[in-house]
């Protein structure tokens, strides 16, 4: 039953296999990165690969196959040299410019989506907003991000594959990532020289320094707005062999680009965030959780943290303080919205699939490895540097009672600038309309797909925790724009990244894609849109955890405040069925190689 | 019965579930005290004695601040609970027809046909149809192992066999793999197949699918249709289930 290694088949095989799963686990002992290396070297995870990982890492064979097959970017079928995945998001999506650019590249290449072509040279396809919204339409090419692709870029790029030009020979300004910053506030004006904020801190002592950031009210930057004071504090009092901090660098938000620019611009602010709150609740090790679209800013995190070793600003004994040792570690996801998700983020720090686990008991008091652990957002750590260094009422000064400070928006959308514009709390989607020079608009999307789709009507609402609370993202749709193929858009990428784990996300999410489907293309009856209505109320309501609690709000809202999309697409019958006769030949047109009038049915 | 718990000593440890009075011990859930109390939730991926997985959403209720699974959320005392109500009812039947349309559940086919918890619980929540369009998913077959056979098919994913070969059997023969609807039942074997694991026939995880799963071969079919388990009883009939995993049923039963 065992396969023997002697197997002259296998043996150089295995024996490669082997050193490299050893070189890696040793330089980084994480699941995901050992699998990462196999899939870049070998284009896919083989079979015999799984057995040697889990042999080599003493987890069941299970557990890894189940690990490859969760995550977007492992593949058990082999990938091209050229592994092109375009971002599928309304904003730095391949139909970002009104024409289908994945298409085009297929059509050059000789390629089908979601495929690898018979040379082996190339595979393309579509994965979730990679976060680069403000530069228009961009892809991922073995992993690096590549942006505002227009036409011509994409022949040019057909051309560099199809002549096997290493990534290093491409035009190095296609990779250029900038900031975008528009308007800085509270937290943009400047990055932290490194170690101010520690100093302060070590002046006030652990429990000041929590009480400081209890009396600023700062509040989760990451979305769900729970009070971080109170969060480091029930942290701090649990009970436990070790505490453990995470940032949650994850940013999976369709429209949110704002920690990509924070963990580019803004690291040291970042790593000091963190390392306050090592301080504040006791922990030895942090985690920062970079998702594997920001790979490409690995090598930069890398480099600030080794300064800071370097610094004293990380390690033992920090600032020559006694006792007071923390160091960061980072780990890359690997395509999986749903890691995002607090507890899902620690499962997948553990080596294991993304699933949301059972709450209670939190993260505060049974996290990474069942320990007290704290998990913020990048934003949320960069507020709490600042806030010790200058103050809770520094803070406080800014925004609201329930809404304290500022907060970074990442905006794109249908107008000129889009990028980082960082407000006061309390500001109203009319004045953000009016500085990003929106002049449209007929709907916005607040806080991602996730968030609230509002209408014209509404833009004298105001950002914060108790109206309209976000993330961070801010899509803007103008009058042109189809808003009901924005939330088939946005069915479509919850339907992609339901973790599967509970029944009313798992196959609700898809029903509700299929549903939106049959609308749009024209086959939808007013009882499809009460069937939806339904539906989608189940989903909201029964998911197990949030993406599946708020996977339905598009639909929801756009049901509410803008009926006549939908509408407008109905035929008016009392029934029409799901199943499409013409559809249903897809499969037969294209193994016979068909698409006359003949090979169709009307 | 008061409704003011200050004035209510004994409300220190009981709840109430659609307005029946029910005491709990520090540490259960609402599905434990329910169950202990004689007051049916329906479940599907809740046995007791494996650790409660919070995944069918068949035991969906309302509390006073909103839904919640009853098999994973602590009891807390006071708690007003809405379990047996229409509304809730109609969500578990969506539900369970999602169950249905996920999969290949051919019901007169099916050698589990009688004894299947997925099928009873159709008729008990008065399901007629899947209602929505089925998926017709491709799913494997495993019949590698002497003894049992595992169908794909059939499976709605309730962990029940994860969790009790970990627990019980103390192996670790099954697990999840895959995202969303794409999630399905691997076998922890160098080949992946059942004939490689060290599953045995005498293993509650052999036993334990509520659906037909996973099946002891050559036993087919030997308590007639109308004899059957769920022939006999309701699905709400409690304890019911704990007489069926734990061994082979045999024909005279
Ligand atoms: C599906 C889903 C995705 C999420 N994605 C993120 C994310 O990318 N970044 C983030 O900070 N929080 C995300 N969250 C929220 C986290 O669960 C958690 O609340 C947050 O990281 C806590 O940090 P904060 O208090 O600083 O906001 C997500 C939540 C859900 C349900
Ligand atoms: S709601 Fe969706 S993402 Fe969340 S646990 Fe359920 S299936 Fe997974
Ligand atoms: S029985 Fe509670 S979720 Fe399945």
């Amino acid at each position: 039953m065992s396969i023997s290694s002697a197997d002259s088949n296998f043996s150089n095989m295995t024996d490669l296999l082997r050193s490299i799963i050893s070189r890696v686990y040793a330089e980084s002992p994480h699941l995901l990165h050992v699998l990462y290396v196999l899939q870049r070297q070998f284009l896919h995870i083989s079979d015999e690969a799984i057995r040697e990982v889990a042999a080599h890492l003493d987890l069941p064979t299970s557990q890894v196959d189940a690990v490859v097959e969760f995550y977007s970017f492992f593949h058990k079928i082999p990938r091209g040299r050229y592994d092109i995945l375009f971002s599928n998001c309304t904003s730095c999506g391949y139909l970002a410019r009104g024409v289908d650019l994945m298409a085009m590249l297929g059509q050059q290449l000789g390629i089908v989506a979601d495929n690898t072509r018979g040379d082996g040279l190339v595979s393309m396809g579509q994965t979730s907003c990679i976060g680069m919204c403000d530069h228009g339409a961009a892809l991922l090419v073995n992993g690096m991000p590549i942006v505002s692709l227009n036409a011509a870029m994409i022949a040019r790029i057909a051309a560099l594959v199809e002549a096997e030009t290493p990534l290093e020979d491409w035009p190095a300004g296609w990779f250029q990532v900038d900031d975008n910053i528009r308007v800085s506030g509270l937290l943009l004006k400047d990055d932290l020289s490194a170690g101010t904020g520690l100093r302060a801190m070590l002046t006030h002592g652990a429990a000041d320094t929590l009480s400081e950031i209890i009396q600023s009210n700062l509040r989760g930057r990451g979305g769900a707005g729970f009070s971080t004071g109170m969060k480091w504090q029930l942290c701090r009092e649990a009970q436990g062999a070790a505490h453990y901090v995470v940032c949650n660098a994850d940013e999976g938000e369709p429209g949110t680009f704002k920690d990509r620019v924070l963990l580019h611009s803004y690291a040291d602010s970042l790593f000091e965030g963190m390392t306050v709150c090592a301080f504040a609740v006791g922990a030895k090790q942090g985690y920062l959780y970079l998702r594997g679209e920001y790979r490409y800013l690995l090598p930069h995190l890398q480099s600030v943290l080794a300064r800071r070793r370097e610094l004293g600003l990380l390690g033992v004994d920090i600032l020559g303080q006694p006792g007071f040792s923390f160091d960061i570690d980072i780990v890359v996801g690997a395509g999986a919205y749903i890691c995002g998700e607090e507890s899902a983020l620690i499962e997948s720090l553990e080596g294991k699939r993304g699933i949301p686990r059972v709450r209670p008991p939190f993260p505060v008091t049974h996290g990474y490895r069942g320990q007290p652990t704290v998990v913020n957002n990048v934003e949320t750590f960069i507020a709490a540097a600042h806030i010790v260094l200058r103050g809770s009422a520094w803070f406080r000064a800014v925004g609201t009672e329930k809404s304290a400070g500022s907060k970074i928006l990442s905006i794109s959308g249908d107008f000129a600038a889009p990028g980082i514009y960082e407000y006061p709390f309390d500001v109203t989607i009319w004045q953000v309309l009016d500085d990003c020079g929106a002049k449209d608009a007929q709907a916005v999307q607040v806080g991602g797909p996730s968030g609230t789709l509002i209408n014209s009507a509404e833009f004298d609402r105001r950002l914060g925790f108790d109206d309209l609370s976000t993330g961070g993202s801010l899509m803007i749709f103008s009058q042109a724009r189809d808003l009901l193929a924005v939330i088939v858009n946005f069915a479509h990428f919850f339907a992609h990244e339901s973790c599967g784990f509970c029944t009313p996300c798992r196959v609700g999410t898809v029903l509700l894609k299929n549903g939106l489907d049959k609308i749009a293309g024209g086959h939808g009856t007013r009882h499809d849109l009460d069937e939806m209505q339904r539906l989608a109320t189940l989903v909201k309501c029964r998911s197990h955890c949030g993406l599946g609690q708020t996977a339905a709000n598009p639909i929801l809202d756009g049901l509410q405040r803008f009926p006549q999309a939908f509408e407008q697409r109905l035929v008016h019958r009392d029934f029409e069925p799901h199943f499409d006769l013409d559809a249903a030949l897809e499969e037969a047109r294209q193994i016979s190689h068909r698409d006359d009038a003949a090979a169709h049915i009307e | 019965m008061s409704t003011d718990t200050k004035q209510n000593p004994i409300a220190q440890n009981t709840i109430t579930i659609d307005g029946q009075e029910i005491p709990f011990l520090a540490g259960q859930t609402i599905m434990d005290a329910a169950l202990a109390a004689g007051v049916y939730i329906p479940h599907l991926c809740h046995r007791q004695g494996l650790t409660p997985h919070g995944s069918c959403k068949l035991c969906v209720v309302d509390t006073g601040s909103g839904s919640a699974s009853a098999c994973t959320m602590p009891a807390v005392a006071g708690q007003r609970i809405s379990n047996n109500t229409p509304a809730l009812n109609e969500v578990r039947k969506t539900i369970t027809q999602m169950l249905f349309i996920e999969g290949n559940h051919i019901c007169p086919s099916c050698e589990k046909c009688g004894d299947c918890t997925l099928q009873a619980m159709a008729y008990h929540l008065g399901m007629l149809d899947g209602h929505f369009p089925q998926f017709f998913q491709r799913r494997e077959v495993d019949a590698s192992h002497p003894t049992i056979m595992l169908d794909r098919d059939r499976c709605i994913l309730c962990e029940l066999c994860v969790r009790a070969s970990r627990e019980v059997d103390g192996k670790n023969v099954f697990a999840i793999a895959g995202r969303g609807i794409n999630a399905h039942l691997v076998v922890n074997s160098v080949s992946g197949k059942l004939v490689d694991s060290d599953l045995e026939t005498s293993d509650m995880a052999a036993h334990i699918c509520p659906v037909g799963a996973i099946l002891i071969k050559e036993h087919g079919y030997e308590v007639p249709i109308g004899q059957r388990t769920f022939d006999l009883h309701q699905v709400s009939e409690i304890g019911l289930e704990k007489t069926i995993p734990t061994k082979v049923r045999q024909p005279d039963e």
